[in-house]
């Protein structure tokens, strides 16, 4: 598709009108995937792992099966052994342990039964003995000398040729010197950081029904980032045809990442044919903490290089990821993720480190606030020894077009620098920090992803508009979609009804995931919406007896000259006659997804007796490219700075010596309250995407990138103490601050 | 197993149910009357996604056994409307995009109501301790204070 200059004047493009599924959301109608019963169903309780790292020696599921209301039980037995290079060989044992568990937590069995308390019951009575091994919980552990495996069936898909190892990924990246440049830099400076895992914290735990017929068809209900994702991953796990499995996608309570993988919809439907009735799963909170993908820990070493009048001329910096017991890509991603500034001398070294604890998944901008924690923590001290303003020095250095990432590719059009000239002109910026407090400043960027995406836009005989589409709403991405119908079509926003569809009633859609729904998913809808157009012309040109090019549409209608304009209502009631329905399909694999940058500003003050950190004010600059709904921009924004913040400062995943989760639950580990934090000011930038015919950049994952840089920076400029492991709870700030004095 | 025989008002409606003792208040809501709106996020009280109206106090539902519901009035985000009028928190949420995903949305607007029944007018801070028993892990809280801002600046007719 064309890309178009971004004119002013759209009719609905940048309009915030009510979100079309809200009225069901506030009157609590709306089906999450807990809210969905069929008749008959049957409950789920999981047996789980009590040991961090153990051999299963056997299971007698014998007493359970004998107790009331027990219907079928499944273990790791029941699942087809896949190849270890099938891309669905990790989840599939992450679905159910065979024969090692690998965390505590790992599912090990799984009862279905009558009633919620009967399957709970029967899951206590499975009997399951273990030899336990050792335990790696750590980064170091993990990388030290003749470590214990974490994953003995680590076969090394993307890890160096050798023994094995816990090294999951390793990848250098280097361009020109950067051993020489940091020896000739006027300054360096070398920090370590680490942090701990963090889970995305979605409140909607993770839940299905499923109902597996005896002719080897089975219906999902489940609530996913992406229901084809479910579908193929469970076909894969359990060797079915696609096809034979259907989809459909109740309301999604949130996500962030978190649920663009799969749990539990193989179990239960093993479980429904074994029983021949439907399942319902629902995972308890515990669970969720205990079984499902926290974001990775870290380690890393970052060393940064600059002239005395703040050119940065180094990074030298090496990043360690913990990933849980499976393999993927963090690490890879985190080293690739740091090149918001020129560097022209870069040598990066990522590793992906396997350790006995939960596999990790996809929490928004996945591996990149890490990177962007320890190197806008270092970058904000050469601020402070050049006595620069810490905006100035990333103006100094910050990426433009055509500007190499930490790949060797040219960044396209980004709005890095619009969002720091941003920052510095906003109302925060200018005004003096309050008395008693201090300031902090920190960046992070993402580069959003494309991927493929299907659309539909079916025409209604009385003039309105239903828009198909495959992409779960994790954030508003239904009003985007009508949005973008309506300034194309040219009819109200009302009169379109955005639909996310079965996979039985929509092409093929890709995951929910790198802010793509509203780039990618948009771009099918508007493409559709065009092809619709040209019909509708032609349509046009059958009434009034003229050739289709003598037709134009503007505003909804067809303009031939020295007739009546036809409206789109006009045409479709007259469809029967003039060709039959009116009705667009597009699929695409979406190319271009522009990176987005942001940049934060924090006012904190730091309580010398307790350690606790408060933010008083917090403004979030942001490029969306084009905001196709601000309100849902700035929620993005919003909801992202404030993740952030608790990850920053509170949030951590607290293990014992044996690998068990100290605090897995919503009182212990605590996310931001309303009362922890104030407004989260908000400031849309707008440098267009030349690749969306809107020019929009995904929003939904930069803004969790800047707050950790952004809160250490304050904490550092307030106390004298640079924090360099995250949480900054409370007790660690006390710790360092007491170390200072 | 024994079931209990419950008594109740629950959204102005006199309701009867059996419930088992073991019962969770929420349970019985969702499970054997079908007001799917309260939803569990934790079943600990720890998130507030559960939250009703119970005599006119705020509850985690997840807290409440059913049987201790005998003879009480039950408010659900399935009684906030008014007949065909919604509720001016549930028109400022709308108005203000106050949700995401919305799983938090039906516990807030009813601590928003309880918060409000008590305090018609109050300050940003009053909110947000008002709010702090609910987790949103979508918003950042931002257009929720503000849209309780708003509501409680019509409920006042101000």
């Amino acid at each position: 598709m064309t890309a178009t200059e971004n004119p002013t004047g759209y009719k609905w493009i940048g309009t915030r009108p009510v979100r079309h599924d809200g009225y069901e959301k506030v009157v609590g109608k709306a089906r999450f995937a807990a809210d969905l019963d069929l008749t008959g169903q049957l409950y789920t309780a999981y047996v789980r792992s009590p040991h961090a790292h153990a051999r299963v020696l056997s299971i007698d599921t014998a007493a359970a099966e004998a107790m009331p209301g027990v219907k079928a039980i499944v273990t790791g037995a029941d699942f087809p052994d896949l190849d270890p290079l099938d891309p669905n060989y990790d989840v599939s044992i992450n679905v159910m342990a065979r024969g090692t568990a690998l965390y505590h937590g790992h599912a090990i069995a799984a009862v279905a039964a009558l009633t919620k308390a009967e399957a709970r019951a029967a899951a206590a009575a499975v009997a399951v003995s273990y030899d336990v091994l050792p335990a790696v919980l750590t980064i170091d552990e993990a990388m030290a000398e003749g470590a214990p495996l974490a994953n003995e069936e680590n076969y090394q898909k993307f890890a160096p040729p050798g023994d094995p190892t816990n090294i999951s990924t390793h990848t250098p990246l280097e361009r020109g010197d950067a051993a020489e440049a940091l020896a000739g830099a006027d300054i360096v400076i070398e920090r370590e950081f680490d942090a701990a895992h963090v889970h995305q914290g979605y409140i909607e735990p993770h839940a299905c029904v499923v109902d597996a017929g005896l002719d080897g068809k089975a219906n999902v209900w489940c609530s996913s980032q992406g229901h084809f994702m479910i579908r193929a991953v469970t076909a894969g796990i359990l060797g079915r045809e696609t096809s034979r499995i259907k989809v459909t996608p109740a309301e999604i309570g949130g996500g962030f990442g978190g649920k663009t993988t799969v749990y539990l919809e193989p179990v239960a439907l093993l479980l429904s044919e074994k029983s021949g009735r439907p399942v319902k799963s629902v995972m308890t909170r515990e669970e969720v903490l205990r079984a499902t993908g926290p974001a990775p820990g870290c380690k890393m070493r970052v060393k940064i290089g600059a002239t005395k009048d703040g050119e940065l001329v180094a990074l030298d910096a090496w990043m360690a990821y913990s990933l849980g017991a499976f393999g993927d890509f963090a690490g890879m991603v985190g080293a690739m993720s740091v090149a918001s500034y020129k560097f022209p001398n870069l040598k990066l070294e990522a590793w992906g480190v396997l350790t006995n604890t939960p596999k990790t998944a996809a929490y928004r901008a996945p591996s990149a606030p890490h990177a962007a924690f320890a190197i806008e923590s270092v970058i904000d001290e050469i601020a402070i020894e050049l006595d620069m303003d810490p905006i100035d020095l990333r103006l100094k250095n910050a990426a433009v077009e055509g500007d190499l990432t930490a790949m060797g590719m040219p960044h396209p059009r980004i709005g890095f620098v619009e969002c720091l000239e941003a920052l510095k002109a906003s109302p925060h910026y200018q005004s003096p920090v309050p008395e008693g407090a201090s300031r902090g400043v920190a960046a992070g960027f993402w580069f959003n992803i494309g991927e493929q995406s299907s659309a539909t836009v079916n025409l209604n005989e009385d003039g309105t508009a239903t828009v198909l589409t495959g992409s779960p709403d994790i954030g508003g991405s239904r009003a985007s979609m009508a949005l973008m119908t309506a300034e194309e079509l040219g009819i109200d926003v009302y009169a379109i009804t955005p639909v996310v569809a079965d996979t039985e009633a929509v092409g093929f859609t890709d995951v929910t995931e790198g802010s793509r729904a509203t780039f990618a998913t948009g771009k099918a809808v508007v493409e559709a919406c065009r092809e619709l157009i040209g019909e509708l012309k032609i349509r046009a040109a059958t009434i009034h007896g003229v050739e289709p090019d003598q037709v134009e549409w503007i505003d909804g209608a067809a303009h031939v000259e020295g007739k009546d304009p036809l409206s789109l209502a006009q045409i479709t009631e007259q469809a029967k006659r003039t060709g039959g329905p009116l009705t667009a399909t597009a699929s695409l694999n979406a190319a271009g997804a522009g990176p987005s940058f942001a940049v934060h500003c924090a006012d904190v003050t730091v309580d010398e007796e307790t350690g606790q950190v408060t933010i008083i004010r917090y403004t979030a600059v942001q490029d969306a490219g084009t905001a196709i709904h601000p309100s849902y921009v700035e929620g993005q924004m919003q909801g992202g700075s404030v993740q952030g913040i608790g990850w920053a400062l509170n949030e951590e995943y607290i293990y014992n010596a044996d690998g068990v989760m100290q605090n897995a639950g919503f009182l212990d580990y605590r996310i931001p309250v309303a009362s922890d934090i104030p407004m989260i000011e908000t400031i849309i930038v707008e440098v267009p995407n030349p690749s969306h015919p809107y020019g929009v950049r995904g929003v939904g994952e930069t803004g969790i990138v800047p707050p950790m840089g952004t809160l250490g920076n304050a904490i550092r400029r307030a106390t004298g103490v640079r924090m360099t492991s995250m949480p900054m709870s409370p007790p660690k700030v006390l710790a360092r601050l007491s170390e200072n004095n | 197993m024994s079931r209990t025989h419950v008594s109740c008002n629950i959204n102005g409606e006199d309701v009867e149910f059996l419930t088992a003792d073991a019962s969770s208040l929420l349970d019985a809501l969702r499970n054997e009357l079908g007001l799917i709106g309260a939803k569990e996020g934790c079943g600990t009280g720890d998130c507030g996604s559960c939250s009703v109206l119970l005599d006119g106090r705020l509850v985690c539902s997840c807290l409440v056994m059913a049987p201790e519901a005998e003879g009480r009035d039950v408010v659900t985000i399935e009684g906030l409307a008014e007949g065909d009028h919604l509720h001016p928190l549930q028109k400022t949420f709308l108005e203000g995009a106050a949700l995401q995903c919305g799983i938090c949305t039906p516990g807030f607007l009813l601590a928003a109501k309880a918060l409000l029944d008590a305090n018609p007018n109050p300050t940003e801070t009053e909110i947000r301790y008002g709010l702090a028993g609910n987790l949103c892990r979508c918003t950042g809280y931002d257009k929720i204070v503000k849209a309780v801002q708003e509501a409680s600046v019509e409920l006042r007719g101000a």
